[in-house]
């Protein structure tokens, strides 16, 4: 009941969710657009692993989440103090 | 269990759904970034509370709190970081934008701020340049 509720409910919508992003991605008209969609796209991907954990029943894959909540902290980050710095002077 | 766990799931991926559709068709760029990481957060530690009450062991619970702990202090920080450089950069606001509190106050060429008072181009210039 609950594995075909996530597997056929919660799952496609969050892959429906991240092809909105996607679009955002693609046609972005500015390159910070850009950041804040690859931002959000890890977060989704953060969101299906956690769903696929539960429908696997396996807990590891939670530390990969982990893992990728603390790499679109540092890659927004970068990205948006590097933009920042060629605007500067 | 599972009725709660399927709750909490179901609205933390409707959060992110309606995070999605907003960046989608919001018109600028800051009522993007707005709806995007509130919502993200907010769906994200919904589904991460599911996953918690589905394992209910003390490591999973660990991991799920610090990954939410991880998303509400990096959140802020990025949208911040984001935002100030969106500003920088002459990010245009929105024909129907009717207030912009920044105008005038930040120095577009050494990026620093200034209170109500002064003006930016009698300033001195910051000590440390990084």
């Amino acid at each position: 009941m609950l594995n075909n509720y996530l597997l056929f409910g919660i799952l496609p919508v969050l892959s429906i969710s991240a092809i909105l992003v996607f679009i955002r991605f693609l046609k972005g008209p500015y390159t910070l657009d850009r950041v804040v969609s690859l931002d959000f796209l890890i977060n989704i991907g953060i969101g299906i692993i956690a769903i696929y954990s539960i429908v696997t029943d396996h807990s590891a894959f939670l530390d990969v989440a982990m893992i990728l909540a603390l790499i679109a902290f540092l890659g927004s980050i970068a990205f948006s103090y590097y933009l920042e710095q060629r605007g500067k002077r | 269990m599972d009725i709660i766990i399927m709750a909490m799931t179901s609205i933390g991926t409707l959060f992110i759904l309606i995070a999605a559709v907003g960046l989608i068709r919001m018109p600028d760029f800051f009522l993007r970034l707005s709806v995007t990481i509130k919502a993200a957060t907010l769906g994200l530690g919904f589904i991460m509370g599911g996953t918690a009450l589905y394992f209910l062991e003390f490591s999973v619970t660990a991991k799920v709190t610090a990954i939410i702990f991880f998303l509400l202090i990096t959140a802020p920080v990025s949208g911040h970081m984001i935002g100030r450089t969106a500003y920088f950069t002459g990010m245009k606001l929105w024909k129907g934008t009717i207030l912009d509190e920044l105008k005038g106050k930040y120095d577009r060429k050494t990026h620093s701020l200034t209170s109500d008072g002064d003006d930016p181009s009698e300033r001195t210039p910051p000590v440390d340049e990084l």
